[in-house]
């Protein structure tokens, strides 16, 4: 594939892209693993949501 | 189920477990179908291959667009019904769409320099666009600095109602004002003026990126709904401490 004289501002666009897109799935990711791992830790030591209260 | 019953959010999450895998799923097969019809696209015979910008730059000025009118719904919901999902939906919808923005920008400029001789123009079309870059960082400004969450989405939701003037200041730029930015040449009344060669790969990309807005936000959503979850267990916390 030839990408003509402008090569650099196409690869520049793609890479950029990539990057954010990157970024944005890690930070779903990574917050996803945090909250899960903070939820745990608090269950552990015992402390509930009202609403769990309520249904128990 | 009703769809009443998502509004509860644990109904939401149990529904968002399921379907996250099978959105992610889709979103990588479209990018794969997308990005080889990009690269096999002939080149435009003005542009030459700088036209392959276009399949990025144009769905991510979509979905910064439409990131921003999902966030002015959501803000009805926070500010008239006081939805709590409503709001979860707002905040979590704000960095993607300011991300997708980014991205429409920065392109954007790239594509500019090798097709106009510049990378930037104070022209309306892409003003408008930096005035809605700049209004989703005010935003999340006020998400993320408010010392209480409730007030701060509040300021969120007011900020976003009075900012979706500017939807139709983006769409209508280059017809009311003489810009560079050329005008619309796919969502228009008479029809698109690409040619398909060109416009088919480029409404598969747009399809791919709408997938992975949604497969994000509906991530994002997730873990702003566990986020609450943890600040009600650390006050609940606090409060038998201080008992």
């Amino acid at each position: 594939m030839n990408l003509g004289p402008h090569a650099d501002f196409i690869v520049a666009a793609y890479g950029l892209t990539v990057f954010v897109i990157a970024a944005l799935v890690a930070w779903v990711v990574l917050d996803h693993s945090a909250q899960r791992r903070i939820l745990g830790d608090l269950e552990e030591r015992g402390v509930t949501r009202r609403s769990q209260r309520g249904g128990s | 189920m009703p769809v009443i019953d998502l509004a509860n959010p644990t109904r939401f999450l149990n529904l968002a477990n399921r379907v996250l895998p099978w959105l992610a799923g889709a979103t990588l097969v479209l990018f794969a179908i997308g990005l080889y019809r990009a690269m096999g696209a002939p080149d435009d015979y003005q542009q030459g291959a700088t036209v392959k910008i276009m399949f990025l730059h144009v769905p991510a000025a979509w979905l910064g667009m439409l990131g921003w009118g999902l966030m002015s719904l959501a803000a009805l919901g926070t500010l008239v019904w006081r939805h709590p999902l409503a709001d979860v939906a707002g905040k979590a919808a704000a960095p993607i769409g300011a991300a997708f923005t980014f991205i429409c920008l920065v392109t954007g400029s790239l594509w500019g320099r090798p097709t106009w001789g510049t990378y930037w123009v104070w022209d309306a079309r892409l003003t408008s666009v930096l005035v809605l870059f700049l209004l989703y960082l005010g935003v999340l400004a006020l998400y993320w600095t408010a010392d209480d969450p409730g007030r701060g989405s509040r300021a969120a939701a007011v900020l976003t109602l009075v900012g979706a003037v500017n939807l139709p200041i983006i769409k209508f730029s280059v017809d009311w004002w003489n810009t560079l930015h050329q005008p619309s040449s796919i969502l228009r009344m008479s029809g698109s003026a690409i040619d398909p060669s060109i416009l088919t790969p480029l409404l598969i990309m747009a399809a791919a990126f709408t997938l992975l807005f949604f497969t994000l936000h509906l991530a994002a959503m997730r873990n702003e709904i566990l986020r609450r979850r943890v600040r009600a267990m650390r006050l609940m916390q606090a409060q038998e401490v201080h008992a």
